[in-house]
């Protein structure tokens, strides 16, 4: 039986966490059929053979250039159908996970997100999930047959294991139903790491003092090939949109490096970067209960610290 | 309009989480149930939109009969009328199943719920009632105006957002800053003694689903200090024992 793995791209690049998906897929075994939606390189869709996909179905109709959840959904749904597979593997996203949700009725499967790795099948097929904010796991088991699996960040290694495949056109029919939501316009950075995606992130707090001293901040995660990210406090200031909002309410990150400069840790902001692998602190209260979540602190002065860091990064590379 | 909002009976946002039974049941032992985050931005919304424009609004929580405060919070913020399912939320399919029973028998023109809950943080629920009831599903929606019929909403996507526009009835799940938490007041707390609450039986659902045990991560390892002046410190750590750059 196949596994599906629907690949989302971002300014026509896979996004990283989907080649994880195609990877995830590829380590549960059985034949993987990749399927992309409107505007990918096709250089890219033809490199994902290289992580396991043995077929790569592109929709290319221009009526899904933008993501319409219950389009992606009943396209997906169909082309499960036409490829026989029981298994859809998605990335967690703003789109993956409610998109998986409704596939999952439309074929009858069940389903698990916020999977954080391979799945324990030595007695039945049982997935390990993050639960109460990354405070805790969850072990679920899926009976039935069908699954739709939708992962966090990390929750298989990107590994090569096969060469570049041609690229499949799927043609689909949408129907007015799946249409009823327009997407009149949208605004997306351009040229930046994403947040969900970063493998570095530097997030700035209220001890930043204000907007006009993120370039301080950006500079750095410049030079980290870093996404930027920031406490709570902050986007509700306006000081930073509130796409870069970490935390409980805001995103979860899960980079292998996190550095928090000018954030208390309150329990609430902890909530949100609670998977990164390490975690760095700069702050000028050496009682800021961030330390105790930290890897590696400086008590300092931000304005202090910042500069002489970004030195320091671009001197080491 | 009817306006139903979704609520989710969660742990506080402090709350430290710990397991019993040999963990497979959550300890509520000195836990502060709240309504979920996100939800409770839903129920603003909503609350605002009956202030504006007039609508009667409905919270609904798959739960037993400890959820009944946090019910009694959303009608003294101002819902109408609560509906409780009787019935423990084990997963996700269950509660949205249930949703779309109760949604189906309202009438209602507006489904809102968080983007999340915050216990189990699947993100799944408004897509799955969406597809129960073959309604469009939108989220995360951190904007939702009416006109009419017609709704004007923004998404937050990664790295921005979109702005979209569908008819009434629709589903939505909410997050900031679609509107701001709302608190109860004095009259509100009053009058919520007296607000309806019904109680309803679920109907059966199996999302082939179960979970298993739970597991807590392992403690954090002791933070090492570098001086403030000693940055290189910091770097040449994290390139040769973090290994991350
Ligand atoms: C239900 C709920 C949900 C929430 N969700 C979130 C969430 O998702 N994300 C989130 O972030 N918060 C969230 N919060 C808010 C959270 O509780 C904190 O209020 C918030 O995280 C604090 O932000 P901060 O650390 O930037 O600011 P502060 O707590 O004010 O901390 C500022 C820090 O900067 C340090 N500082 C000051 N000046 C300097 C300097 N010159 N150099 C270095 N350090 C300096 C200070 O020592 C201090 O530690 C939530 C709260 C609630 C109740």
């Amino acid at each position: 039986m196949a596994i599906l793995v629907f690949v989302e791209s971002a300014e026509g690049k896979i996004k990283k966490t989907s080649v994880e998906a195609v990877c995830y897929a590829h380590a549960l075994g059985g034949p993987v059929v990749v399927i992309a939606f409107g505007h990918v390189d096709q250089s890219e869709l033809e490199a994902l053979g290289k992580y396991g996909a043995e077929k790569v179905l592109h929709a290319a109709d221009e009526k899904l250039n933008k993501g319409i959840i219950q389009a992606y959904a009943s396209v997906l749904g169909k082309a499960m159908k036409d490829e026989n597979a029981d298994v859809l593997v998605v990335a967690n996203s703003s789109l993956g996970t409610p998109v998986a949700a409704r596939v999952a009725i439309k074929v009858g499967a069940g389903l698990a997100s916020n999977i954080v790795s391979l799945p324990d099948t030595t007695s039945g097929f049982v997935v390990k999930r993050s639960i109460y904010s990354g405070k805790a796991f969850a072990y679920v088991e899926l009976k039935g047959q069908k699954k739709v699996l939708a992962l966090k960040k990390n929750a298989a290694d990107i590994k090569e294991v096969g060469k570049a495949v041609g690229v499949t056109p799927y043609s689909v029919e949408v129907s007015h139903t799946d249409l009823a939501v327009t997407i009149t316009s949208s605004e997306q950075a351009t040229g930046e790491v994403l947040l969900p995606e970063a493998n570095i992130v530097v997030s700035g707090g209220r001890g930043m003092k204000g907007p006009e001293h993120w370039p301080m901040l950006e500079e750095l995660a410049k030079a980290l090939h870093a996404a930027t990210g920031c406490s709570k406090p902050v986007s509700d200031m306006g000081w930073r949109p509130h796409h870069e909002h970490v935390g409980q309410t805001g995103i979860k990150v899960a980079p292998q490096l996190y550095i928090a400069v000018g954030i208390s840790g309150a329990i609430q902001h902890l909530a949100g970067v609670n998977s990164s692998k390490y975690i760095v602190v700069i702050n000028k209260d050496a009682d800021a209960p961030f330390f105790k979540a930290a890897d590696y602190g400086i008590v300092g002065d931000a304005f202090d610290v910042l500069p002489k860091l970004t030195e320091a990064i671009k001197r080491a590379k | 309009m009817k306006i139903l909002v979704c609520i989710s009976h969660v742990p506080d946002t402090t709350s430290r989480i710990s397991f019993t039974d040999n963990n497979t049941k959550f300890d509520t032992t000195g836990v502060q149930f709240i309504i979920g985050p996100y939800d409770d931005y839903a129920l603003a919304r909503a609350i605002e939109l009956k202030e504006g424009s007039g609508a009667t609004v409905h919270v609904l929580n798959v739960g037993l009969n400890d959820t009944e405060p946090t019910l009694r919070k959303a009608l003294a913020i101002g819902a109408d009328e609560a509906i409780r399912v009787n019935a423990e939320p084990t997963d996700s399919f269950f509660v949205a199943s249930q949703i779309a029973a109760v949604a189906k028998a309202g009438g209602y023109d507006l489904i809102l719920m968080g983007r999340e809950s915050i216990d189990y943080n699947s993100g799944v629920v408004h897509g799955l009632v969406g597809e129960l009831l073959s309604l469009p599903s939108v989220s995360p929606v951190m904007k939702l105006d009416l006109d009419g019929r017609r709704a004007k909403l923004a998404r937050e996507i990664e790295g921005g957002k979109e702005y979209l526009e569908v008819d009434l009835p629709f589903v939505a799940g909410c997050q900031e800053p679609i509107a701001e938490w709302k608190i109860p007041n004095m009259r509100g707390i009053m009058s919520a003694r007296t607000k309806p609450l019904k109680v309803v039986d679920p109907v059966s659902a199996d999302g082939g689903v179960k979970l298993t045990r739970f597991e807590l991560p392992p403690p954090k390892g002791a933070v090492k200090m570098i001086a403030a002046d000693n940055v290189g410190e910091l770097v040449n750590l994290l390139k040769t024992e973090a290994k991350v750059l």
